[in-house]
């Protein structure tokens, strides 16, 4: 279990950022490969935590599932995985050990308000 | 006025801080000349046994040095130190892996030009150590006979993010009637050729060809090595 710690590094970069661009961060937007070692329950459960005392306090994480993509040598084609246990293409079954997409763990964007005025 | 939510791209990796001291590290371990490689198994897999006979063997001809990660004793470094090669501890606490600024840490009073080979013994843990870099060149992962022949199926993950499957105690393997076929379909399955090697640290048998694989291993860091 390192979500807490993962989840600590997450803060600690979207306060940077926020220190930087001078705005408040209402949610961390984060892309979470089916490959990253993290599970997405537990760092949820532990963001709120990390979040405690930090300018991130009160905010949201919202985590998009980055699903595996695999290159398949024989269809010279890329191909989602259809099983974490069999790493094999979808269509003509050659097994594909070089992985496209599926390992990211990154935060793609800060959410923040902003005051525009009311529509007349 | 009214609030309206405004999207600030930003993208950056969560873990960029250990992914950088990792590579500073690669680099160093590089200019040194040293082959570094790390071991990732769940407790009780023989990491350390298999490390023991590792670092007595190697050493005759050649000069080597572990890590060793360890959540609170220091049983596995005193072990290790029989081997009679420098060896340190790295306490991590309730922490269930080991990242790079720990090894870089554990490491400032090491003089790497001295080193053929440097050996880094992660937490027993089969799921967090596979996020972290830790600037290895080669990443072992351990699998025992006696753990029954699903945990590829289990962690595909770690054993995406190693290089070598090693299988140990296979002194025990008629015992426990494991089974090399549904072991060898289950690592391909999730890590289709992967090369796995077969030993067992107590009897010695598969030691020689792993041993030779890492000298092999070692004129990638080092293509004029001729120790």
């Amino acid at each position: 279990m390192h979500e807490l710690s993962i989840a600590m590094s997450i803060v600690e970069l979207a306060e940077e950022e926020a220190d930087r661009r001078g705005i408040q961060v209402n949610a961390v937007h984060l892309k979470l490969g089916a490959l990253s070692g993290v599970v997405k329950e537990a760092l949820l459960s532990c963001y709120e935590m990390a979040c405690e005392g930090t300018l991130l306090q009160g905010s949201r994480l919202l985590v998009e599932h980055v699903p595996v993509v695999i290159f398949c040598p024989s269809c010279r084609a890329q191909r989602p995985l259809s099983s974490m246990q069999l790493f094999c293409c979808s269509e003509c079954g050659t097994p594909c050990s070089e992985i496209v997409q599926g390992k990211e763990l990154e935060v793609v964007a800060l959410e923040t308000q902003e005051c525009v005025p009311n529509p007349v | 006025m009214r609030p309206e939510p405004r999207l600030i791209e930003v993208r950056k990796n969560v873990l960029k801080q250990n992914d950088v001291v990792a590579r500073s590290l690669r680099d160093h371990f590089h200019a040194a000349g040293v082959f570094v490689v790390s071991l990732v198994s769940s407790p009780g897999s023989g990491k350390t046994a298999f490390l023991e006979k590792t670092l007595t063997l190697l050493r005759k001809n050649y000069r080597v040095a572990a890590l060793v990660g360890d959540l609170a004793t220091e049983n596995d470094a005193l072990r290790l130190a029989r081997s009679q090669a420098p060896v340190k501890q790295i306490t991590t606490g309730t922490l269930c892996h080991l990242e790079a600024a720990m090894v870089q840490n554990a490491l400032e009073d090491w003089d790497l030009n001295q080193l053929d080979f440097l050996f880094i013994e992660n937490v027993g843990n089969l799921v967090c150590p596979s996020s972290y870099d830790l600037g290895e060149d080669l990443r072992l992962v351990l699998i025992s006979v006696t753990e029954g022949e699903d945990k590829p199926l289990k962690y595909p993950t770690i054993f995406n993010s190693a290089d070598v499957a090693i299988v140990t105690k296979v002194d025990l393997a008629e015992a426990v009637e494991f089974s090399w076929q549904t072991a060898y379909a289950n690592i391909r399955a999730v890590r289709p050729g992967m090369p796995v090697l077969q030993l067992s640290a107590k009897t010695g048998e598969g030691m020689e060809e792993y041993l030779r694989f890492l000298a092999g291993s070692l004129t990638s860091v080092r293509p004029v090595a001729a120790v």
